[in-house]
């Protein structure tokens, strides 16, 4: 599984495709809502989470839509497939490094966000950043099983977003509310379920695609 | 081909689904009183409701179809699976199109972010996307797995989505909070008509899933003779 994720790593190095282009995405989505939105409206900071969290969602998906594409185009998944581990080792090695593709992702994304929308985060960065996590988690999970099904598709820009978007609602009400309550300074128990409503989504999402995966990648 | 059973049941029922809606029309429209708040609007809950519950019943049907299929791998089960994905999409659009009917003359809107409301439109778009992803692969049965694997996770998430929807909706404060409540069945006619457009829904999935099956094995069976006359190339 190491292996797995190491092989990951190096390839993104070598091309660095998702990652800028996940960059790219999620700042032009920011930009546009930034646009969108009047920027002396007295609304602009309650729409900020939700900014925040509509970037990454597209970045996201974007992400994920190109995680298996070399395996198709060379492929190498038969040659995975060879290898002498359990097709959830594969899931793992995939969704894991999918994540860390995603936090990079938001180490560029989360500053751009609140250099333009303006927002303070010191007092629960620690926190924001927890959320945040939450949300990529339940988002490799899914989006690992889904892309690789979508990559299987024809039309398979489309299908990704079509299947995934839906089932990931839950964790973008969650991540909303969450920041929307954290920025705007107060205790920390009101975000507490939704917390927990994070936790349990990506608990559960984590557990089925581990154990579907199986038979997506099966001949 | 001969008649199978099967076939005789499905005629059966329909012909008896048939007679069920007609009494459930008639009950609608004619046989019940009038509700004392709601006036003559209130009429389409009857089949709104009915429709509502159906819709829940087909998508886990189809969940518990997609397991069955994944663990025992036989094309019935996919067939069966297909077939309610179609009857609950169909129930589904139509509780969307009867909700706001209702809505608009006693909420005053045609749409509001309430947790039901909010919950079947995902759940509409969820199995919208299975029906693409269905038209994107064919009958493979590659494509048939990756239908059952949604299925399966569109089901488990239906009780998370309910739950994320009823507190976004709760912690914020709502435009309309009027629930459904507060013009209960009180007459007796009402309980009974509810209870005869429930019967006549259920029937009607159940013909709906039997009648696509039908036509899906009979698909499958023209493609086995299609492939034995057609030389492998």
């Amino acid at each position: 599984m190491l292996a797995l994720i190491r092989k990951e790593i190096l390839l993104e190095m070598r091309t660095k495709e998702t990652l800028s282009a996940a960059w790219l995405l999620g700042i032009l989505t920011l930009l546009v809502l930034s646009l969108a939105f009047d920027p002396t409206s007295e609304l602009r900071p309650q729409a900020a989470p939700g900014a925040l969290w509509v970037a990454t969602l597209f970045a996201s998906v974007l992400g994920l839509s190109r995680s298996f594409l070399p395996e198709r185009d060379n492929g190498c998944m038969h040659g995975l497939l060879l290898c002498p581990v359990e097709r959830s080792t594969l899931f793992l090695g995939k969704a894991i490094s999918t994540l860390i593709f995603l936090s990079l992702a938001q180490v560029i994304l989360f500053p751009v966000f609140v250099l333009f929308f303006n927002v303070s985060v010191t007092p629960s960065l620690g926190w924001v950043v927890l959320v945040l996590f939450l949300g990529l988690v339940g988002m490799s999970a899914l989006g690992t099983l889904f892309g690789a099904i979508s990559i299987q598709l024809r039309a398979r820009e489309v299908m990704l977003p079509l299947l995934l978007m839906p089932l990931l609602i839950p964790l973008l009400i969650a991540g909303v509310q969450a920041t929307a309550h954290l920025l705007s300074g107060k205790d920390i128990s009101g975000t507490m379920n939704w917390v927990n409503l994070m936790i349990g989504f990506d608990v559960g999402a984590a557990v089925v695609a581990w154990l579907l995966f199986e038979y997506v990648v099966e001949e | 081909m001969h008649k199978k059973t099967s076939d005789t049941v499905e005629d059966i029922l329909t012909v008896v689904t048939g007679i069920v809606m007609l009494l459930a029309i008639y009950m609608v429209f004619i046989y019940v009183p009038n509700d004392k708040v709601q006036g003559m609007v209130q009429r389409i809950f009857y089949f709104h409701v009915s429709l509502a519950i159906h819709t829940f019943v087909a998508f886990g049907a189809v969940a518990l179809f997609s397991i069955l299929f994944l663990w025992k791998g036989t094309r019935v089960w996919d067939r069966l699976a297909h077939a309610s994905a179609e009857a609950g999409m169909l129930l589904c659009s139509l509780v969307l199109i009867t909700g706001p009917i209702w809505a608009k003359p006693i909420w005053g809107a045609w749409w509001t972010w309430d947790a039901r409301l909010t919950t079947t439109l995902i759940l509409w778009l969820i199995y919208g996307g299975y029906l693409m992803l269905r038209s994107a692969t064919g009958t493979t049965g590659q494509g048939a797995r990756y239908a059952a694997i949604l299925g399966i996770v569109g089901a488990f998430d239906i009780p998370i989505i309910n739950r994320s929807v009823y507190w976004w909706r709760t912690i914020h404060p709502a435009v309309l909070v009027t629930r459904e409540g507060g013009s209960g069945l009180s007459d007796p006619r009402m309980q009974s008509a509810f209870g005869v457009c429930m019967l006549a829904f259920a029937l009607l999935l159940v013909v709906l899933i039997m009648v696509r099956n039908r036509q899906a094995r009979v698909a499958d069976a023209i493609e086995e003779l299609h492939l034995l006359v057609t030389p492998s190339s």
